[in-house]
Order: C-alpha cells, then sequence, then structure tokens
C-alpha cells in the first residue's frame, strides 16, 4: 500500500540557536542536562515512521513527551529544526508558503484538543471556513458544510453558535469543519482529552464510523492508551520526543520494547488484544490436539472458552487470508524479543490486513518449531488471564 | 544604636533580608535627625526662574516663526487644519441632523448596535439634554468627543494590533504609554496651545494623546488573548496571515475592541470637558465659568448634562460590546423610524428646567447649617496632618529632598526606579516650583493616606458582605463613569473654595478603583487557602488579618500605586478652586499671558511629579515576591 506520510529523521528543538544539537553530541545528553548547558529543549527527537494510505497511526506519550510537537511539525504549524517530512512523496519542508498553504487548505486538515471554534460564527460557517478562505461561493460551501454537518451527526445545529452546543458537539463540529476540505489526511491533536469518559468513548466510535465511511489516513495523538488501542493500526510511543516502539496493539503489550513501555502496557487486559499466535507452541510428541482447529487470529478472550472444554491442546492454524503477513513481518525471535522496535529502523512495513495484524509471534515460533504443529493448552492460557493479575474476561 | 547606625547605613546592601525591618527604621530615625539639621525657612518661589524665561522665549519664538518655520509650515500646521476639517464635518454633521435628527439618529443607532433599552436610555438622555437648556453645549462637547474618539480608534486599533503582533512595537511602546497615562489632564494643555493655538484642534489634540493610551492598551490586549487554538486552527486550514488578522483576530477580539471605544469614550470625554480650560465650546466652559464664581447652582446643570451624556454613551457601548447585531432588516425599520422622527419639527417646545436654583439654596443652607462641622473637619485635617506635612516638606531642601528620594526609593523599588523618581525630584527644583510642588505634594500625600483609609475598609466590606457589595456597585460604576470636574462640586459645596476642597473631590475620584482593587484583591484569595484557615479554627477577624489581607497584598500596593497618580491628578484640578500652587499656576498660565512661561514650567512640574510618585510607588506591588522567596 502507498506511504501517505513518511517522516525522515525529523527534529524540532526549541531555545537558541536549535541547529547545532541535531546529531552532535549534545542530542545525547538527557533533557535536564541540555537545558542547564544550552537552555536547549529537544521536543522531538530524530523521529522517523511512514504511515500508509488509508491507516490510522496513533502517536501515544505522556503530556511533555513532544507528540503534540511532531504533530505540527507535519505541516509545519510549528517550523521543523531538521529532517523532512513527505506527505504523497512532496517535501513539506521544501515547500514554498503558497504551496504550504495549498497543503493545508486541500491534502491535510486538522482536529485540536480545545476545538479552536470562532465563537463569532456560526456552526455552519464555523464548518464552511476552509472553504471560504479557500474562495468557496457562499451556496457552494454552506451545500458541502451541511453535507458533513449530517456527517457528524449535528443536523439541525447549523446556526447555533459554539458557545452553545455541548463540548461532544463542539468537537463535532471541529470534526466537521476538518472534513468539510475533503483532505486526504486528517491529523487530531488529542482531540477527547477535554470530553467526558461516556462522550468520549462515543466520540472514539464515531472516528472509527468516519474512517470506514470516508477512507481517510488518520493520524492521532492521544496520552490515553486505551483510545490507542482501540482506534489504533499501529501505535509509536514517544518518551521524551523520541519514538521508543511502533507497533500493532497486540505488538506494543506481547512485545513491549522497554521498560517503559512494559510500565504504559502493564493493566491492559492481555487477553482483550493479543491472538493466539501470541502464545502458540509445537505441538509436542505425545499430544493428541482436541476439537476444530483455531485460526491464529483469534483474540484469546474468545478462544478462551473452547481451549478450557477441550481435552488436550487446540490445533492452531494460520488465518486465511493472512498468509505470508508474518513471514514478510518484523522477523526473527520469539513473543518478547520481537516486535518492531523504533529508532533506526523503518517500521513502516509489518502491518497487515485482516483480523491478523502482525505475524511476528508465529513467525518466531514457526522459525523454532520448523514447521511443527502449532497449539494452544490450558497452561499457556493461564499467564495471560490469571498471571499478570489482569480482569479476567467475562 | 545611634553608635550602630552609621556603620550599618553603609551595608544597607548587603545587609540580608531579616535586617530589613530594622534598618529601615534607623534609616528612617536618621533622616529624621539629618533634616532637623539641613531645613530651610521655605523661601517662596521667585517669579521668574531660568526656566519660567526659557519657556516664555519658546513661546516668543513659536509666535514668531509660527507662519516661517518649515515644521510648523509642513507638518504641526498641517496636522491643525486636518483636525479643523475633521472638527468641522463632525460637527456639520450633527448640526445638520438637527435637534429631533439627532434624538432620533442617537435612538435607532442605540437600538441597532445594543438594543431597545440602550435605544430608550439614549433618547430619554438627550432629550433630557434639551430640557436642561445645554442643547448647544452639548451638541458641541459631543462634536469635540466624537472628532477626539473617531481619531483616537483611527490611530489605536492599528496600532494596538501592531503592539500585539509585533514584539519589539509593543516593548517600544510600553513606556510612552507608561509616561502618557501618568500624565495629569492638566499638564498637556499648555504645550497644546503652545503648538495648535486655543480652540477645538488643541483640545481635540490634548483629549486625544489623553485617551489614545486606553484604545491602544486595550485594543492590544484584546489581540494578545485570542486563543491560541483558534489561530492555529484557523492556520492548519490554510488562511494566509491577513485572513487570519480578518476573519479570526479582529472578530475575536471584537468585544475588547468595544470595549476599548467604550473606555476611549468616557476618557475623551473627561478630557473635552477639562479643555474648555484652553478656550474649547462645550460644556466645561459652563462648568469653568461657574466654579470660577462658586456658583455651584450653575455647575450643577452642566455637571448633570455631562454626566447623562457619560452615562448614554458608556450604556450604549457596554451593551454593544454583547450584543448579537440586528438583522438587516430591523436595521432599515430602525433607520426609516430614525427618519420620520427626524422630520418632526423640534422647535423650542421642550419645557426648561434648571436645577440652578434649588442647589444653590440647598448649597446655602448646608453652608449655613453645616458651616462649624466642614469647618471643625477642615480644621482638624489642616492641623493634624496637612499644615505639619506642608511644612516639613517645604522646609526640606531641594538636594536632602532628592537624596532621600534615592535611598528610600532604592529601598521600595529598585535603583532603577530611585533613580528615575530622583532625577524627576530634581527636575522639579530645576524648574524653580520647589515650593508649590511640595505644597501640592503634600496635599497629595493627604488625600492619598484617607482614600486608602476609606478605600481600604470599603473594599474589604464589599468583599466580606456580598450584600454590601452589591449596593455599592451600581454607585462605583456611576463614580467611575463621570467626568473628573463633577466631582470638584459638591466638594466646593461643603468645603468652599479652599486647599481642602480638592482633598475632598481627588478623594471622591480616586475612592472607586482602590476599592475594587482591593475587592479583587481579597476575592482572589484561594477558596482552598480560606477554607483551610476556616478549618484551623479561624475567627473571621483572623482571617482577615492573617490570610485575606497578607495574601491581598499586591492587589493593595497596586490600589496605592493606582490612588495615588489619579489624586495627583484632581488635586491639580483643584487648582481651579482655590488648592492653589501647581494647578493654579497652570490655570494662571493659560489666564495671564506673562505667566505663560511659569504656567508650561507648572505643567512639567506635575509631570515630574506624577513620576516621580508612580515610580516611588511602583515598586511596592512587585517587592512582596522578592520578599517572600
Amino acid at each position: 500500500m502507498p506511504t501517505t506520510i513518511d517522516v525522515d529523521h525529523l527534529w524540532k528543538v526549541f531555545g537558541p540557536r536549535p541547529d547545532r544539537v541535531p546529531g552532535s553530541p549534545l542530542a545525547d545528553l538527557s533533557r535536564p542536562e541540555l537545558r542547564t548547558k544550552t537552555g536547549n529543549v529537544v521536543a522531538v527527537h530524530d523521529v522517523s515512521f511512514a504511515v500508509e494510505q488509508g491507516e490510522v497511526f496513533v502517536v501515544m506519550g505522556l503530556s511533555g513527551s513532544g507528540k503534540s510537537t511532531l504533530v505540527r511539525c507535519l505541516t509545519r504549524l510549528i517550523e521543523p529544526t531538521a529532517g523532512e517530512v513527505r506527505i504523497d512523496g512532496r517535501a513539506v519542508r521544501e515547500m514554498n508558503p503558497r504551496q504550504l498553504r495549498d497543503l493545508r487548505r486541500h491534502g491535510v486538515a486538522m482536529v485540536f484538543q480545545h476545538f479552536g471554534l470562532l465563537p463569532h460564527r456560526e456552526v455552519i460557517d464555523n464548518v464552511a471556513y476552509g472553504l471560504e478562505i479557500q474562495g468557496t461561493s457562499r451556496a457552494a460551501r454552506h451545500k458541502r458544510a451541511g453535507e458533513v454537518l449530517d456527517l457528524v451527526g449535528l443536523t439541525g445545529h447549523e446556526h447555533q453558535f459554539p458557545d452553545q452546543l455541548s463540548g461532544g458537539m463542539q468537537q463535532r463540529v471541529g470534526l466537521a469543519r476538518a472534513l468539510a476540505t475533503d483532505p486526504a489526511v486528517l491529523l487530531f491533536d488529542e482531540p477527547f482529552s477535554a470530553l467526558d469518559p461516556l462522550i468520549r468513548r462515543d466520540m472514539q466510535a464515531e472516528v472509527r464510523r468516519l474512517h470506514a465511511e470516508v477512507g481517510k489516513t488518520l493520524v492521532f495523538i492521544t496520552h490515553d492508551l486505551s483510545e490507542a488501542l482501540t482506534l489504533g493500526d499501529r501505535i509509536a510511543v514517544m518518551r521524551d520526543g523520541a519514538l521508543v516502539q511502533v507497533g500493532t496493539p497486540e505488538e506494543l503489550v506481547g512485545a513491549p520494547a522497554d521498560d517503559y513501555v512494559t510500565d504504559f502496557v502493564r493493566d491492559v487486559p492481555r487477553a482483550d488484544v493479543l491472538t493466539l499466535r501470541w502464545i502458540a507452541r509445537p505441538r509436542r510428541a505425545d499430544e493428541t490436539p482436541d476439537g476444530e482447529p483455531l485460526p491464529e487470529g483469534t483474540l484469546i478472550r474468545d478462544a478462551i472458552p473452547r481451549i478450557l472444554r477441550a481435552n488436550g491442546p487446540v490445533r492452531i492454524v494460520p488465518s486465511p487470508g493472512a498468509g505470508g503477513a508474518g513471514a514478510g513481518g518484523a522477523g526473527a525471535g520469539g513473543p518478547g524479543a520481537g516486535g518492531a522496535r523504533a529508532g533506526g529502523s523503518r517500521a513502516g512495513g509489518s502491518r497487515a490486513a485482516g483480523p491478523g495484524r502482525s505475524g511476528t509471534g508465529v513467525a518466531g515460533a514457526r522459525a523454532d518449531g520448523s514447521g511443527a504443529d502449532l497449539v494452544v493448552g490450558v497452561e499457556e492460557l493461564l499467564p495471560v488471564i490469571a498471571g499478570h493479575g489482569d480482569r479476567v474476561p467475562a | 544604636m545611634t553608635a550602630a547606625s552609621a556603620s550599618w547605613t553603609g551595608r544597607i546592601s548587603r545587609l540580608p533580608r531579616p535586617g530589613r525591618r530594622t534598618y529601615v527604621g534607623v534609616l528612617a530615625l536618621v533622616t529624621v535627625v539629618a533634616y532637623l539639621g539641613v531645613r530651610t525657612t521655605g523661601a517662596a518661589d521667585s517669579d521668574s526662574s531660568a526656566a519660567f524665561r526659557f519657556f516664555t522665549d519658546v513661546r516668543t519664538w513659536v509666535d514668531d516663526n509660527r507662519d516661517t518655520s518649515p515644521v510648523f509650515l509642513y507638518g504641526i500646521n498641517y496636522v491643525r487644519l486636518g483636525v479643523v476639517e475633521l472638527v468641522g464635518a463632525v460637527q456639520s454633521l450633527l448640526y445638520a441632523l438637527g435637534g429631533a435628527g439627532l434624538v432620533a439618529a442617537a435612538g435607532a443607532l442605540s437600538f441597532v448596535l445594543a438594543g431597545w433599552r440602550a435605544a430608550v436610555l439614549a433618547v430619554a438622555g438627550f432629550c433630557s439634554l434639551g430640557v436642561l437648556g445645554l442643547w448647544d453645549e452639548s451638541v458641541d462637547t459631543l462634536v469635540l468627543t466624537l472628532s477626539a474618539v473617531l481619531l483616537s480608534v483611527l490611530i489605536g486599533v492599528p496600532i494596538g494590533v501592531l503592539a500585539a503582533r509585533v514584539r519589539a512595537v509593543g516593548a517600544v511602546l510600553r513606556p510612552v504609554l507608561d509616561v502618557m497615562q501618568i500624565m495629569p489632564t492638566f499638564a498637556y494643555l499648555a504645550p497644546m496651545t503652545l503648538l495648535f493655538l486655543i480652540g477645538s484642534p488643541a483640545a481635540v489634540i490634548a483629549t486625544l494623546i489623553y485617551a489614545l493610551p486606553v484604545t491602544i492598551r486595550i485594543t492590544e490586549l484584546g489581540i494578545r488573548e485570542v486563543s491560541p487554538t483558534t489561530v492555529e486552527a484557523a492556520t492548519a486550514l490554510g488562511s494566509t496571515r491577513w485572513q487570519v488578522l480578518r476573519k479570526v483576530r479582529l472578530p475575536m477580539a471584537a468585544p475588547a475592541i468595544v470595549l476599548a471605544v467604550n473606555q476611549t469614550i468616557m476618557m475623551a470625554l473627561s478630557m473635552v470637558v477639562v479643555t474648555a480650560l484652553i478656550d474649547a465650546p462645550g460644556l466645561g466652559e459652563n462648568i469653568i465659568q461657574a466654579l470660577e464664581r462658586v456658583n455651584v447652582g450653575a455647575a450643577f446643570d452642566a455637571g448633570l448634562a455631562i454626566v447623562i451624556l457619560a452615562i448614554v454613551l458608556d450604556r450604549v457601548t457596554t451593551r454593544a460590546a454583547t450584543y448579537r447585531r440586528r438583522g438587516i432588516r430591523v436595521t432599515a425599520a430602525a433607520v426609516a423610524a430614525a427618519v420620520v422622527v427626524a422630520l418632526i419639527p423640534w422647535g423650542d417646545s421642550f419645557p426648561a428646567f434648571s436645577f440652578a436654583k434649588p442647589v444653590n439654596d440647598l448649597s446655602h443652607w448646608v453652608e449655613l447649617h453645616w458651616y462649624d462641622a466642614t469647618e471643625a473637619i477642615k480644621n482638624a485635617v489642616s492641623a493634624a496632618l496637612l499644615n505639619p506635612l506642608e511644612s516639613v516638606l517645604t522646609t526640606t531642601p531641594w538636594w536632602f529632598f532628592v537624596l532621600v528620594v534615592a535611598v528610600f526609593g532604592t529601598l521600595i523599588s529598585g535603583w532603577r526606579s530611585a533613580v528615575i523618581a530622583a532625577l524627576a525630584a530634581a527636575g522639579i527644583a530645576g524648574l524653580g516650583l520647589w515650593l508649590h510642588a511640595m505644597q501640592t505634594l503634600a496635599t497629595v500625600l493627604v488625600a492619598t493616606l484617607v482614600t486608602m483609609a476609606l478605600g481600604v475598609l470599603l473594599g474589604v466590606l464589599c468583599a466580606r458582605h456580598d450584600r454590601f457589595a452589591a449596593g455599592l456597585r451600581p454607585l462605583l460604576d456611576a463614580a467611575q463613569t463621570m467626568p473628573s470636574f463633577v466631582y470638584l462640586l459638591p466638594a466646593l459645596a461643603l468645603f468652599g473654595a479652599t486647599r481642602f476642597t480638592a482633598i475632598v473631590a481627588a478623594v471622591i475620584y480616586a475612592v472607586p478603583p482602590v476599592v475594587r482593587l482591593v475587592e479583587r484583591g481579597i476575592r482572589d484569595v484561594p477558596a482552598t487557602v480560606v477554607e483551610a484557615a476556616l478549618s484551623a479554627g479561624s475567627t473571621p477577624r483572623q482571617l482577615l488579618w492573617k490570610v485575606q489581607l497578607p495574601m491581598a497584598r499586591s492587589g493593595l500596593l497596586l490600589a496605592a500605586n493606582q490612588g495615588i497618580v489619579m489624586v495627583l491628578a484632581m488635586v491639580v484640578v483643584g487648582g481651579l478652586v482655590g488648592a492653589g500652587a501647581l494647578g493654579y499656576d497652570v490655570v494662571a498660565g493659560f489666564a495671564q499671558r506673562e505667566d505663560f512661561g511659569k504656567g508650561l514650567a507648572a505643567g512639567f512640574a506635575i509631570v515630574l511629579l506624577g513620576v516621580l510618585l508612580d515610580r516611588l510607588t511602583q515598586g511596592l506591588s512587585r517587592t512582596p515576591a522578592k520578599g517572600h522567596s
């Protein structure tokens, strides 16, 4: 699948003379050391990743980890210090102001944490703003705004002012405004952090629905792990400006790259995220598999009843349609050792369609088991269900 | 103690914080002792100091070269001409509307911009100007005010936007605006007449200078406070800088800009009245004539007319800031109605009504029956505070005063401010108006003391009793809407033409903002802190003295700084009603040609006094942060 956003060794350094930091020994200092020494802060630290067309790419990190700066660097709302960003193959940093404006007008739209609506305009004129500044006629832009408002479920609120709407509805306006110009890419900067948990869940569902309907490429910034796991095809974890790990939700939970990520995903119910391939092992010679084989892409949660009922281990077979995906993925090593680690390596290619997202685990197991049957027994389930203090799924 | 004091004074700067209170005390003692050693007899100011002669020469030169020097020929005279044209245009517009037309236009405009309540107020207010028999004067005042406001907005809003967007512009403007804002109104009238002659143009330009800082400041603040997220969102959608300014920043700052216009109008109205001193037409003339003859009743009518104008203009513009505009159809209907009303012949059908007689009767009655009481207050304050303070200040040699200002200024506000304050003090001495300046200073200090005592008391009451605050608020609102001249009237009615009148007027003038600042300071104490103190078992009194007042300290000190500058402005205006000293010198400078130099020098002395007081007290509100760290 074609790459929509390609970020290549991107740096953003704040403070005096930022140019001297990237690539120099200064960049290896810790944040406090660098601040006392030169007064600089590295907000984005040599970040590389690629987002494919139609993908939902989530950037997750705690506040101050540089994720909001990173997403603003993509359209140069904040000017990067070094590196390159290519959107649809065009180098963003080489664009002149006019080209950049064109990119923002037609190519990439953004949704903000605090909405950023214009309080003096009615909802419909807020949504139509992007078209208005392109010089679209009033009738045409109102027609389009009406359609988009319909899409986000705000029909009937066209002539209200933003302050007459609830937070959730205001963010729908923000979403509609971003959709109105029909951009190929949508950037979300913690769009739901300011909303109530219930409304947040609604809005997440809304984003999933819209993604399914309009099929845009989404880059989604959040500090909320469950949001990241719910929405993301792939998740990038940021810490102190650098990417710690880029991978599917499964890879993050099943094979955290370091203690930081491990800490992050500690409370995630593993059975809800991991698939059988993460716990499959080669069949021992003395075992007889029982019952219908299960596809390797089945969530452990969904397989628990079957495995508990079976007399002996259950055989695991490759998921239909996901054939070679595993082998093409991040390669050798069993679960826990593998995972697409960020840093120098480009983490672009590890995504696969369908329920089985990435084949790291199986690929590793196959390498070890040299083609033997794979099975999952009760003893493999136990650590996942009980061993980590996770909630046992119903 | 005395043995140690000499060496202590030498080590001031190096002493650690804990010793501060002690050495300030010792320093004060040293100052007193030194004063007793060096005091003078307080000789009267000379009538022809070098400064006076210099200013007179300047005036002579200007008069001689007004039509030949290129500065005037190609600069100042054109400015004057432009302002004359503008005033003429506004004037012919308002005159052309005629009486009924103006009332109708005001009503329609208020209706469209601010709703029907404001429209009713505007119509009623304008009609009552006619009823008072002051229609022509009111229109003249309105012409000058509108001209000045128009210029202020045309110049101030773009500068404000620029100052908010270009860091360098903002940084350069800040000190300039500071000085413009502490300059008492009286001070720049004389230079205006020098450059622009007397009459309307000079009045409009003086008003412009007075009102412009407010326009710029509030606009700048409004633009600065536009939500950065919204700006970012608009940028992310591909807006150009110009589109962001026009479609996001300006509309979002619109309420602030309307507020700026509102404040500009209030300032301008207040100043336009004062410019009657340099022969500007309007209500101010009536007041000044009445004040000079101590005719409280005649001044009352004109004062009332000004207050009515102020209230109408204030309410209409305040409501306009939050009012959602009418549709085009309603606007058209309102305009049509206005045109119909305007065609009704106006005539002299208004029943003329004047408060002059009843007010004069009341004032005489007060004089007759309260004379003993007011005399007693006046004499007590004079004997206990004013006279001793004045004699101390006037008998202090100027160099010693400068030294004291420098030393204590350093302690209060840091050496930078102290140097400026000391230079200002030296400048006053250089102008040859030492005695008058010290007399004015004594009056200012006493008035400030009373203002702060009253303001803190009322502010604390307001902060602690919601009902009291609710009752006082409309009074404070009204007081802050009124132009400064009006405050002289009640003071004059009570205390006649004396220096004490200036003090009373200054107190009335300066108390409302002080009450506001004190109340806000106390109310801004975080609720959690108050809760914690209460749950520890504090009595309400302990809460006030140990928690609220100490935490509101910076608010109190800001109030002191604001109060003192306002008091100075009003005390100087008191020169019109017998307060003497610098204010009188300024007035005399307008009246008599031979006193022009002295008047101009007095104006400068007032500005320097303002700078001195402002710099000395400005540090107060900054020190607590240092003190606690």
